[in-house]
């Protein structure tokens, strides 16, 4: 058994045009009244709420069933009724609290979701956002085919969203590798280990601050030389790649090194006591740019590490978030393929709970919150074919949706938000630019593009 | 002596619900599960299906050799446990054969009251709770010109539409005054009774059956009131009682069923009891009560086997509640809670539909419907967690299965 897709709703979106029912309705029972939908959407005054089928990994309307007409796939996760042993006594609609298998009048029995085959008609009939259909579950049961080389047990807090970027990132690149971690949060929860042991499964170091790229150079054309194809892949923080080690970064990216260098940016040095780096945003609380009576967190915008690294015009630039799965997982694809040819930089955002002071249970909805108020952009970057969005500016919550889940912007004035807005504006602003090839900086590769 | 960590008795509901809840928690204990039915196991909840011919025997089985094989199960079936030695921890076995336990789940069901009517033990007669009991009354079923079922319960009514689609002649002899006491008030009894009388299904009510025998090849059954009914099938279909015998000197405290505690702990350490063999506290007074009802077997054995197997995620037994659904000549009857705590905010009824809500302090104690919709699952949660309905009190009087729903979207999405 393995991870599944679904349908997700999200009520926001919804303003109760009943496009869902009607498509349901026709798909499963050729009429268009919404009685015979399986998707049901209920009014609530103003808002929108839903009953339908939640696929549950322990259903209990298969446990209530005494006739063995129920039973959940372990293929595609759908709960699938079988007409042919149903006896009709109704005892699964007992067991679900979730009004996800009703009795029909018209079709005589139960009926219940069946997602379509993996087609969901309500999702596509649904031009609000307010239904998707998630396919992430794929990614999981690729992945969680591919050995985990990191050692089980290593010393995150709770709820941290590196350690999820460096299982999933390792896994992907494969055991033929030389990782280097310099210092941070990586080495600092155990990737180098402990007691003459280390934290991973691959050959591991631990290089300075300084010296990452340099180091990695070194170890790559040792073993070019050998005649032996390994990965060279930094996983860093942003201090490590932002600040003091943005010298041998920027020379190893300029010489065209076949590394692959990850930037796992939660906005500081967090393992040391949260101090502020060049990636820490403007207003943001560090122990170094306190709030106080004087103080009201940091006074300088970020760096945009990845702007600057693609104006290395590196084999691959991109950013992501662990907030949209599918598109990491791509992007580290092409992360992989590029180190083989030239530079390849992945610039990762990873909220930090311990850090930016919100609840651990919520790190992935912080980042999610990042990406869809454009704080964080994703896009990725080639020579030949430029920037390009890997999801659309327009139609961004407000900023105040991703400052308001985070404690380190607990005490921000409102003309620090407004600076804060309007940074956010004018990047997204040069981002869309440089995605339309009206920036000067796109030209040459715009005119190489078909 | 075969030895096992956790040693079942029932194949049924209860039983496997247990199983998978320990599987949860525990990957490799082992698990032996042992059933006096030789059979794979099945629910006694489809047998009326496999009477009327709607469900083929070899269809009904809820689990199958594979699927004990991959949860790393033994399955003995064919085998009734014949006593429990709670101190040295073993069962035995009708085989002869002995099982050492670490830990132990009685999920051994009910079985049917036979009623103490002057000679009923020498006529022929059939009851329903067992596969072969099903199979035999199939086979009855195109012989039979006459058929008297004893008793109006959830059993009786079954068999009694089954025997009328058969063609036979029916007769219902009940004592309680109207059908299906045990879940519905009069009106909707009335309305269950009518479609009964509709199809030619007479309902002799408030009757008392004093004695039969046999007449030729027919069983005689005589009333109270002097009535006479001749048969050619007779069902006993008054109740079930939990199946204890094989607890006589065990310890295991037991009153009508094996008296147990929120996580279905009986009195003696080492063994749970869970489904229709267990008394477990109700839900409105608290008191230990039988509710021997599928979903109740179902949630008991998540408990028992999640506490059986120290899953620290256990939730205590929240209390039965009563409910049940029933279909009969195609209209759908669900009751859900208490007809007896609380107020009734809304009630109506005529020939084909039926609606009765009933509440308490706002909160809901029981909602009560022939052909009508409203989810019942969502209906239980909603009684369960004491949800204070004051605020959508009269949008859950006029529209109780749009409410609902709203309510569950917003508490427990």
């Amino acid at each position: 058994m393995g991870a599944y897709n679904t349908i997700a709703f999200k009520p926001e979106h919804c303003d109760g045009c009943n496009a869902c029912m009607t498509a349901c309705a026709t798909a499963k029972a050729g009429s268009a009244d919404i009685l015979n939908s399986r998707i049901q959407i209920v009014a609530d005054g103003d808002s929108f709420e839903l009953a339908m089928c939640r696929q549950c990994g322990d259903p209990k309307c298969v446990a209530n069933c005494p006739a063995a007409a129920l039973a959940k796939d372990a293929g595609d996760g759908v709960i699938a009724w079988d007409g042919s042993k149903c006896v009709n006594c109704l005892l699964c609609t007992v067991g679900c609290a979730f009004g996800g298998i009703v009795y029909n009048a018209a079709a005589g029995h139960v009926v219940k979701c069946d997602s379509c085959g993996g087609d969901p008609a309500c999702v596509k009939a649904c031009d609000r956002g307010a239904l998707n259909y998630l396919t992430t579950a794929n990614i999981y049961n690729e992945v969680g085919d591919l050995e985990d080389l990191f050692v089980p047990g290593l010393a995150g807090c709770q709820g941290c969203n590196t350690e999820l970027i460096m299982r999933h990132a390792l896994r992907r690149i494969g055991p033929d590798t030389v990782l280097a971690t310099p210092p941070g949060c990586i080495p600092g929860m155990g990737s180098v280990g402990y007691n003459g042991l280390t934290g991973t499964k691959v050959p591991v170091f631990h290089p300075l601050l300084t010296n990452t790229a340099s180091m990695l150079t070194g170890v790559k054309r040792h073993y070019k030389r050998q005649g032996r194809e390994v990965n060279a892949v930094a996983l860093a923080g942003d201090g490590g790649a932002s600040d003091v080690g943005f010298q041998s970064l920027s020379g190893a990216a300029e010489r065209g090194e076949q590394i692959l260098f990850i930037c796992v940016d939660n906005e500081g040095y967090m393992n040391t006591g949260m101090q502020r780096s060049s990636c820490t945003p403007f207003g943001a609380w560090t122990s170094t740019t306190p709030v106080g009576e004087r103080g009201h967190g940091k006074t300088q915008d970020a760096k945009n590490m990845p702007l600057l690294m693609m104006m290395h015009n590196c084999e691959y630039v991109a950013t992501a978030s662990t907030a949209f799965m599918e598109d990491l997982y791509d992007k580290l694809d092409k992360a992989i393929a590029a180190s083989k040819r030239g530079f390849a930089y992945l610039h990762i955002y990873s909220p930090c709970t311990t850090g930016w002071r919100f609840p651990s249970q919520e790190n992935i909805e912080v980042a999610r919150k990042a990406v869809e108020t454009n704080f964080v952009m994703l896009w990725e970057f080639n020579p030949r074919d430029g920037l390009r969005l890997s999801r659309p500016l327009d139609d961004a919550l407000p900023i105040d949706a991703y400052l308001e889940v985070l404690g380190k912007y607990r005490h921000l004035e409102p003309e620090q938000v407004a600076h804060i807005e309007g940074t956010v504006k004018k990047n997204a602003g040069f981002i869309r630019s440089l995605a339309e090839g009206r920036h000067p900086a796109m030209a040459q590769a715009v005119s190489g593009r078909a | 002596m075969q030895q096992t960590q956790y040693l079942i008795i029932g194949a049924s509901h209860a039983a496997l619900s247990a199983l998978q809840a320990i599987r949860m928690q525990d990957a490799e204990g082992s698990i032996t599960l042992v059933t006096r039915d030789d059979a794979l196991p099945y629910s006694p909840t489809v047998l009326p299906y496999v009477v009327s011919g709607r469900s083929a025997p070899e269809r009904v089985a809820l689990k199958d050799g594979v699927w004990f094989e991959q949860n790393k199960v033994g399955f003995i079936r064919g085998a009734a446990v014949t006593a429990v030695d709670a101190a040295a921890k073993r069962a035995k076995l009708s085989s002869g054969e002995e099982i050492a336990y670490a830990k132990l789940l009685l999920a051994t069901g009910a079985a049917p009251i036979l009623p103490p009517i002057h000679g009923l033990k020498d006529v022929r007669f059939h009851v329903l709770r067992t596969l072969d009991d099903a199979v035999g009354l199939h086979r009855a079923l195109p012989q039979t010109k006459q058929a008297v079922v004893l008793g109006a319960g959830l059993v009786g009514m079954h068999a009694a539409e089954n025997l009328a689609k058969a063609g036979a002649q029916v007769t219902v002899v009940e004592m309680q005054p109207r059908v299906l006491a045990g879940y519905f008030d009069a009106e909707a009894s009335a309305i269950i009774e009518a479609a009964f009388a509709a199809k030619g299904i007479k309902l002799m009510l408030g009757a008392k059956v004093s004695r039969c025998e046999t007449a030729g090849k027919a069983v005689r059954v005589t009333t109270d009131s002097g009535a006479t009914l001749d048969a050619d099938l007779l069902l006993v279909a008054a109740g079930v009682a939990p199946v204890t015998d094989y607890l006589a000197g065990s310890n295991v405290a037991i009153d009508r069923g094996i008296l147990v505690d929120d996580s279905m702990r009986s009195s003696v350490d080492g063994i749970w009891a869970a489904g229709d063999v267990a008394q477990a506290k109700g839900f409105y007074n608290g008191e230990k009560t039988l509710n021997g009802i599928l979903p109740s077997a179902v949630e008991q054995g998540r408990i028992a086997g999640m506490a059986m197997a120290g899953d620290p995620a256990l939730k205590p037994w929240p209390g039965g509640v009563p409910l049940n659904t029933y279909t009969f000549f195609g209209q759908q009857a669900v009751s859900v809670g208490s007809q007896d705590e609380g107020e009734v905010v809304r009630k109506e009824a005529d020939a084909k539909h039926y609606l009765k809500i009933v509440m308490q302090d706002n909160r809901l104690a029981g909602i009560f419907g022939i052909n009508a919709p409203f989810d019942p699952g969502v209906m239980w949660e909603i009684i369960l967690r004491r949800i204070d309905l004051s605020s959508v009190r009269e949008a859950f009087i006029k529209d109780p299965q749009k409410t609902a729903r709203t309510i569950m979207s917003k508490t427990w999405r």
